[in-house]
Order: C-alpha cells, then sequence, then structure tokens
C-alpha cells in the first residue's frame, strides 16, 4: 500500500498552524476518506463537517492544494502525491475549528430573499400546469446542494468581506431560481439592485469553475438578473410603462411591501469596489 | 434554568429531514412555538439524498391508480405486518401532501400535459413515485427548508444533538443536548417532543447511510421508557456501490431498474427471471421484451423482475454470488448501457434520466454508465422498525413523546416499497406536528417539573463528560467499527440462530468497552466525543435488531432465517415489541396483529 503526506491545517479563531499526516492510501480513497482516517487513528479530535460522502448534501467544503473543493467528491488520484496535500478550511468564512467553518451568514442572506408566491392554480383542483421546458432551466438552479464554494471563491466576499451589501452567487442561483420559476409572481429585482448588492459582481465566473454541481452561475443566473434589472430599471419604455401600469399584482399574501429602489449602484456598471 | 442556556417551545421536534421539517411546519401552523434541532446544518440530513422518487397515487401518468391500489401495494410489500390504519392515512393523504410541495415552490418533472410526471418503483403497480430527476430528496428537503425559514414561530437550532429526553413522572417535558460549536449544554423546555431523527445504518459496515444515522431517536425514546417495534426488519437495498472501497455501499437507485436496467451474473445470465416469488408471479413480466415495454410506460406490460421488492432482489443477488457467478469485487453487475439497443440516442437519455448517477460513477469509479455496467451488491438502507406509534396522531406509548419518519414503526411492516419513504416523512411529519401541538396546547405548565428537569440534565451532563476525564482508554471509533462488522456478519441479509446469538453476546461485550472509551482534547466540535455518545444509542438499537430477530423463527420480508428460510404465518403474524423492563434489561413481547377491517380487506382481495 502507498504513502502519501497530508498537511491539515488545524486550530480555532485563536490561532492555529498545518500539521503533517502520513497516511495510508489506497485505490480509489477520495479526500474526506484520509481526513476520516486519520480522525479514527491519529487524532479523534480532527474536527470535519460530513453527511452523504456523495455529493450530495454540500457539507464538506474544504480548499484542497488551494482549490476549493468537496472532500468527498476528490480522489486522491486526481491530486500530484509526491508532494504534501494541503487541506484547508473555506477562507471566505470565521473559523471554527480545524476545518469547519461559520456559514451562519448564509441562512441569514436567505432570510431576505422575498419567498416563493405562486399564482392562482390553473385547474379547479388546485393544481398547476407547467411545460417540461420551462421547468428544466430552474431545475438547474435548484440542483445546488448549498455548499457555499461559490461564496467561498467569490472575490467580492473573500477579498473585500462585504458581507453586509452583497447577497453572493450563491443568492443569485437562487433568486434566479425564484424569478423564473413558472408560477412566481413576486418581484426581486428591486432588491437585486439594493441589498443585493448585484452590480459588485464583475462577472470573472470563479464561482461557475467551482460549483460542484455544474451549476452556470454567470451565464444562466447572475447575466439574465442583470438583464432584468437593467430592463426593469433604465429601460425608458419599460419605465413609463411601469408607470401607468405597476407590475402585475401579485396576490395579497405575506410579504413586505415592494420597497422603492434606491438609486445608489448602478447594476448595468460592473465595476467591482477596489 | 441556572447552569443551562434554556430554551423553552410549545412543541421541540429532534430532527430537521423531511419528516422534521414537516411536523415544525405543521406545528406552527397550529399556533405552537417550535424549537427545530438538529445534528447538521439545515439543509443537509438524510433526506437530501433520496434520489427516486415520493410515492402518491396522483393517478397522473396511470388513470388506473388510487389510494385503493397503493394501500394494497403497501400492505403486500409489508408481508401485511404493517399497521394498515397507517398504511390507509398515508395512501390517501400522501396526494395532497405532494400537492402541497409544489404550492410551497417543488419543481418536479412533468407529464406532458404538464401535470407531475411520475415514475415505476419496484413493488408499486402503476407509476407512482412523484419525481426530480434522481435528486428527488434536494427537492423536498430544499422546499420543506426553505418555506420553514420564514415562519417566526419556528427556531432553528443547527449542529445540535439531544442526548436524553426529560421526563415528569410519565411525561416527556423536553430534551437535554449539546451545540457542536463549543460543546456546551443545552437544555429544551416543550411540553411535546417530536422524534425524526431518522435511521440506524452506523450500527452496520456497509450502508448507504451517513453518520447521523445511530439510531439516536431509538435510543432516546427507549431509555424514556417508550416501546419499539419490528426490530428486526431492516432494508437491505439491492443495489449500492461495492467497487472502490471507499464508496462500498453507497447508493445506486432503484431508478436505474425503473428505466430499464437489468441485473447480470458473471455469465451474462439475467438471473432475475429465475425465480419469481408466487406472490408476485401475476404481476411479473416473464420474458425481457415485456419487462422492457413495461419501463416505457406500456400499460399492458407487466413489470419486469428486476423491479420486485428489495429483500428478494437483494438476496438473489447474494445468491449468485455465493455460487460463484458474482463479478471480481463479490457483486453483480446492474446494465443501463444495454438500452442502446432499443433507443436511438441512450447516452444522453441516461444522463438526462440518471444525472447523479452518472457523475457518481464517472467522478468516483471511473464508470462511463452508458458505456459499461455497473458493479453492484446489497447496502443497508432502512429500518423498518423504531419508535410504536399510534397511528392517527404518531404519539408514542410515552405521553408527549411523538416520532414521526424513518424512526417511527408501522407503515411499512416488514419491508419498505421504495418510494413509500419521502411520502411517510410528508403524511406522518404533518400529522404528528399537528396532533403534539394540539396536545401541548393542552398539556399542564413546565414549571411544577423543573426540579426534574434540572436532575436529570445534571446527571445526563456528568455521563456525557465522563469519557473525557479517562485518561488511559480505547478510541470511540474502534467499538464503533467492531459493532459495525459484528452486526454486518452476524445480524445482515442471511440470519441464523448461531449467528445472531453471536452478535448478542458480542453487544454485551462491546457494552463493557463503550463504558471505558477515552476521548482527547476538549469539547469544542470533537468528532471523538460525539462518536462516544452515539455509542450508546447504537448499542440499544443493535441489541434490539438481535433480539428481534432471534426471536421471529420464519423468514418474512426483509428478515430472513437460513435456519427458518419459509414464511411461517402459523406463528409469524405478530408484531414485535422491545421495551426496557424494570430491572434496566431488554424486553420483548410479540404482539398479535388487530384485525383489520372489512373494507380493507377486501381492498387486498380484490388487488391480489
Ligand atoms: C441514498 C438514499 C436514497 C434514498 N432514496 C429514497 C427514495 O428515492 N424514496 C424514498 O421514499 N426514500 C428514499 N430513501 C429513504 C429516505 O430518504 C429516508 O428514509 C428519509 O429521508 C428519512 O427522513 P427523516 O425525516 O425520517 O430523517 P432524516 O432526513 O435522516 O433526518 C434526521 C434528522 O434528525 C437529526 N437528528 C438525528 N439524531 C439527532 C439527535 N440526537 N439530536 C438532534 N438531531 C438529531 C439529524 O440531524 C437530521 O436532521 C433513501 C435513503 C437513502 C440513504
Ligand atoms: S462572477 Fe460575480 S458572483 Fe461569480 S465569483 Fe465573479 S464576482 Fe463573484
Ligand atoms: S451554486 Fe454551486 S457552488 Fe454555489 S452553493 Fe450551490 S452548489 Fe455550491
Ligand atoms: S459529504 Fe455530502 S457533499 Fe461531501
Amino acid at each position: 500500500m502507498a504513502q502519501a503526506m497530508f498537511r491539515i491545517w488545524r486550530g480555532d479563531a485563536r490561532g492555529g498552524g498545518f500539521q503533517d499526516f502520513t497516511v495510508q492510501i489506497s485505490d480509489g480513497m477520495v479526500v474526506l476518506d484520509v481526513v476520516h482516517q486519520i480522525q479514527a487513528e491519529q487524532a479523534n479530535d480532527l474536527a470535519v463537517r460530513w453527511n452523504c460522502k456523495a455529493g450530495k448534501c454540500g457539507s464538506c467544503s474544504a480548499e484542497i492544494n488551494g482549490h476549493p473543493k468537496l472532500m468527498c467528491m476528490t480522489r486522491l488520484s486526481s491530486l500530484p502525491l509526491d508532494r504534501p496535500v494541503t487541506v484547508e478550511p473555506m477562507r471566505t468564512f470565521p473559523l471554527v475549528r480545524d476545518l469547519v467553518t461559520d456559514v451562519s451568514w448564509n441562512y441569514e442572506v436567505k432570510k431576505r430573499i422575498k419567498p416563493f408566491q405562486p399564482r392562482t392554480p390553473d385547474a379547479a383542483d388546485g393544481t398547476w400546469r407547467m411545460d417540461q421546458r420551462d421547468v428544466d432551466r430552474v431545475q438547474e438552479f435548484r440542483k445546488c446542494i448549498e455548499c457555499f464554494l461559490c461564496q467561498d471563491v467569490c472575490h467580492v466576499l473573500r477579498e473585500h468581506q462585504l458581507h453586509r451589501e452583497y447577497i453572493g452567487p450563491r443568492f443569485y442561483v437562487h433568486t434566479a431560481a425564484l424569478e423564473m420559476h413558472p408560477l412566481d409572481v413576486a418581484n426581486r429585482l428591486a432588491d437585486l439592485r439594493g441589498p443585493g448588492g448585484l452590480g459588485y459582481c464583475n462577472i470573472t465566473k470563479c464561482c461557475t469553475k467551482v460549483c460542484p454541481e455544474g451549476i452556470k452561475i454567470t451565464d444562466n443566473a447572475i447575466i439574465p438578473l442583470k438583464e432584468r434589472v437593467v430592463d426593469e430599471f433604465y429601460d425608458p419604455v419599460r419605465r413609463l410603462f411601469r408607470i401607468f401600469r405597476p407590475k402585475p399584482q401579485p396576490p395579497p399574501a405575506k410579504g413586505a411591501p415592494e420597497a422603492e429602489p434606491e438609486p445608489t449602484r448602478t447594476a448595468a456598471s460592473s465595476s467591482a469596489p477596489r | 434554568m441556572a447552569g443551562y442556556e434554556t430554551h423553552t417551545y410549545d412543541v421541540l421536534v429532534v430532527g430537521a429531514g423531511g419528516a422534521g421539517l414537516r411536523a415544525a411546519i405543521a406545528a406552527a401552523a397550529q399556533g405552537a412555538r417550535v424549537g427545530l434541532v438538529c445534528k447538521s446544518l439545515l439543509g443537509k440530513a438524510h433526506t437530501v439524498m433520496a434520489e427516486g422518487g415520493a410515492a402518491a397515487a396522483l393517478g397522473n401518468v396511470d388513470d388506473r391508480d388510487n389510494w385503493r391500489v397503493h394501500f394494497a401495494d403497501t400492505m403486500r410489500g409489508g408481508a401485511y405486518l404493517n399497521n394498515w390504519r397507517m398504511a390507509e392515512l398515508h395512501a390517501q393523504e400522501a396526494p395532497a401532501r405532494v400537492r402541497e410541495l409544489e404550492a410551497w415552490g417543488a419543481l418536479f418533472d412533468r407529464t406532458p400535459d404538464g401535470r407531475i410526471l411520475q415514475r415505476n418503483f419496484g413493488g408499486h403497480r402503476y407509476p407512482r413515485l412523484a419525481h426530480v430527476g434522481d435528486r428527488t430528496g434536494l427537492e423536498m428537503i430544499r422546499t420543506l427548508q426553505d418555506h420553514s425559514v420564514y415562519e417566526p414561530k419556528i427556531s432553528v437550532h443547527m449542529e445540535t444533538t439531544l442526548i436524553t429526553l426529560l421526563r415528569s413522572g410519565n411525561r416527556v417535558v423536553g430534551g437535554f443536548g449539546y451545540e457542536r460549536e463549543k460543546g456546551g449544554f443545552l437544555l429544551f423546555r416543550a411540553k411535546a417532543v417530536v422524534l425524526a431523527t431518522g435511521g440506524i445504518g452506523r450500527a452496520f459496515q456497509i450502508t448507504s447511510n451517513s453518520w447521523e444515522y445511530t439510531g439516536d431517536g431509538l435510543g432516546l425514546a427507549y431509555r424514556a421508557g417508550a416501546e419499539l417495534m419490528d426490530m428486526e426488519f431492516v432494508q437491505f437495498h439491492p443495489t449500492g456501490m461495492i467497487w472502490p472501497p471507499s464508496v462500498r455501499g453507497l447508493l445506486v437507485t432503484e431508478g436505474v431498474r425503473g428505466e430499464g436496467g437489468i441485473l447480470k451474473n458473471s455469465e451474462g445470465r439475467r438471473f432475475m427471471f429465475d425465480n419469481i416469488p408466487p406472490l408476485y408471479q401475476s404481476h411479473t413480466a416473464d420474458n425481457p421484451e415485456e419487462g422492457w415495454r413495461y419501463t416505457q410506460g406500456d400499460k399492458n406490460a407487466r413489470r419486469p423482475p428486476e423491479l420486485l421488492t428489495r429483500d428478494h432482489v437483494a438476496r438473489m443477488i447474494m445468491r449468485e454470488v455465493k455460487a460463484g457467478r458474482g463479478s471480481p469485487h463479490g457483486g453483480v453487475y446492474l446494465d443501463i448501457a444495454w438500452i442502446k439497443e432499443k433507443l436511438p440516442n441512450a447516452a444522453a437519455h441516461i444522463q438526462r434520466k440518471l444525472p447523479s448517477m452518472y457523475h457518481q460513477f464517472k467522478q468516483l469509479a471511473d464508470v462511463d454508465i452508458t458505456e459499461q455496467p455497473m458493479e453492484i451488491g446489497p447496502t443497508m438502507h432502512y429500518m423498518m422498525g423504531g419508535i410504536k406509534v399510534d397511528a392517527e396522531s404518531q404519539m408514542s406509548t410515552v405521553p408527549g413523546l411523538f416520532a414521526a419518519g424513518e424512526c417511527a414503526a408501522g407503515l411499512h411492516g416488514a419491508n419498505r416499497l421504495g418510494g413509500n419513504s419521502l411520502s411517510d416523512l410528508l403524511v406522518f411529519g404533518n400529522r404528528a406536528g399537528e396532533y403534539a401541538a394540539r396536545y401541548a396546547a393542552a398539556a399542564p405548565p413546565l414549571e411544577a417539573a423543573d426540579a426534574d428537569m434540572k436532575a436529570q440534565a445534571d446527571q445526563a451532563a456528568q455521563e456525557a463528560l465522563a469519557p473525557f476525564s479517562r485518561s488511559r482508554g480505547e478510541g470511540p471509533f474502534q467499538v464503533q467499527q467492531a459493532l459495525q462488522e459484528l452486526m454486518q456478519n452476524n445480524a445482515g441479509i442471511v440470519r441464523t440462530q448461531a449467528e445472531l446469538e453471536t452478535a448478542r453476546a458480542g453487544i454485551a461485550e462491546l457494552r463493557r468497552r463503550a463504558e471505558h472509551v477515552a476521548v482527547d482534547g476538549n469539547r469544542g466540535y470533537n468528532p471523538g466525543w460525539h462518536t462516544a455518545l452515539d455509542l450508546r444509542n447504537l448499542l440499544i438499537v443493535a441489541e434490539a435488531v438481535a433480539t428481534a430477530a432471534v426471536q421471529r423463527q420464519e423468514s418474512r420480508g426483509a428478515h430472513f432465517r437460513d435456519d427458518f428460510p419459509a414464511k411461517d404465518d402459523g406463528q409469524g403474524l405478530y408484531n414485535s415489541i422491545v421495551a426496557r423492563g424494570a430491572g434496566g434489561a431488554m424486553e420483548f413481547r410479540r404482539q398479535p396483529l388487530r384485525p383489520m377491517p372489512a373494507e380493507l380487506q377486501q381492498i387486498i382481495e380484490e388487488m391480489k
């Protein structure tokens, strides 16, 4: 059996450093197997999050040799093993311990996005009719496993730490899923442009590159959302139209009244904060 | 309460999978303040892994389907040990629960006329599973999660593990646990508690289940005095990955067979045609051509034998392997690539219908399923047994304690049909939440119970911290692995008296070892410590499985005894019950089946 060297980040908010472990490896192993082996044999208290070990739950996100990845889907055969493999926690989020970070911010962000609001049912029995083609488009976004790797890699969060004014690629995907949902009648464009901070995204596509679900975050979610925002707020014809007929009325339901857009940032500008 | 961070709720829901989330939503809808605790982050529970779909007799694809057929299928699958009232409620209410998800934003695959599409699955007479490709569980959990986060009455405590229930007299009045991040203790005062903690997979070595499945709900309920039922019925899914070793056990969805996948042995023979049980002969195709037509939606065709119940398929695979006709790594072949003989765009079709399976094999095993067969073998998958509950309310035998989802027993009898779990979560999660809220509204105030709670919490805290004070002892992972090996080898798919006795003796020995495990480090996010605490529940469920399995001297559903290979209605028509006796030891009894009302009996006769 072959050996490999793993250099794993250990520590908590007060500080820490890399610790080296020599491990036995076998056919088909993934990084999470190595972490588990170390946990069982060398460091019982090595902290790691995981659930499914099948790339389905999005718990085991980490940075492997500097690349944001799911540990359970990263095979050792895809890594150069002639030098130590580094495994460290996602850097964009505050550290809890070892490989575990505090991702609670993401859960708070979601609560601020207007919930799904369906149109009245199409059939007398309270059901709807939808075309598979319309469903397909949104199903791409609904594949998201909330691994937050895209949030980890996005420079607006990672370098500029704009957690208060920017919701990040995961939540553009979420918003796109709602906005393009065949049944949804709510309007989230003003929120995207304002508190959602869509203008900060300068389409670097780093998020798309790391998404383990292969969601085309930039092309299929962010760019269409940007276009919608432009249409909604900067197209003079649309604007006139809006004055006379202010958006199809959502059924009276939960949710706050629509906020007037604040003209602070321009959605069309793609300048990122420096 | 002095000493511990304390929260007070009307209803405490333990578990945030499909059952727990649905229960929390239902309880909040009744006006209850709800606390929701889960071991992982929200949205990561096991339900996220479900692939195939949720069974509900919507009749969208075949209008001959209705609740009666679903009821009869469920009972037949469960070898008639099911709680018939649960099977009836489940079949009747599942369609409304699935449609409700759509109203909350779920996007199921569609029929050509725009309704919810349904797929074939083992044991279901008509296409019945509402699905989203092969990631139905993700769609379901995300829909429930996104619906519940806007509910102000629900407070979520993520990465929090309950270690004991708190009682006053014979009532349950709350729970006590720890949060992962810092390891601090939390005390929950609650008028009612709903357990929705899922299964027990970690008691076995080869399983499709995650680390969370340590049978906590069953252990908590048992220690609080509740009865557990049907513990011998452990489902082994016929198709788990077997190679490479690191993915051994990982599920290969039944959807592969539903889309036309076939099983072959090393000689290339489609062995499932060799042995079709009499109970199913009239519903099963007797030639490959008819089987194929069935998977392509021909209403006049009967289903291929690959779609017989899971227990049967799993044993057929074991038989091939034992007879020396297995694949190189001890399984058989599951082939979907062959459908290119039948369909023009087969590769694209497979990728669209089974995207996660395509990626799972490509990424983890270097196998392209559109070109090559998969190597598969049985994997421990689901626990039919669990906490005994009342059919309507889901209350256990302990007042104030409710249970729903995989940790509850009754709906599935001796064997669960695929797809009946996701619908189970919705139907009975909803009921548990609603009845727990109603119970809480009428329950006495909690103040009188505070002294009891404090005393029990103190004791639980002391026990929980003991592993830190043992300077030299075995690690918890070693004991857990020994238990998994013991159960895999002695209480698995094919059982005998001698092996089951070995399991029981081994469990007693492991319990002694568990009392001496030591853990390193401190209380902050420490998996060693968590594993040490989980051992207690794992050992309880393992003992319950072995005890009930020793007692059932016949083969039925998922329970197969090599020394009693036949079904024996003379002595087998009972539900097994285990509970903690007065002296602390596990006690076993047989509970006769309740007679079924004539109208349900008649449905079963008609559908035979
Ligand atoms: C790979 C796979 C595929 C499947 N496919 C299908 C399918 O296609 N169709 C189908 O019907 N069924 C399927 N099943 C079965 C089904 O997914 C499960 O039975 C079901 O999801 C269980 O849901 P649940 O709500 O009972 O529990 P879970 O979703 O497992 O949730 C359990 C919850 O309890 C929490 N918990 C556990 N212990 C504690 C504790 N001590 N303290 C606090 N919280 C605790 C956990 O953190 C978690 O939140 C599949 C199962 C697997 C493993
Ligand atoms: S494309 Fe936009 S959201 Fe994605 S990483 Fe770049 S800046 Fe961030
Ligand atoms: S969009 Fe992709 S990368 Fe981002 S959280 Fe979802 S699955 Fe992860
Ligand atoms: S453990 Fe679930 S995605 Fe890795």
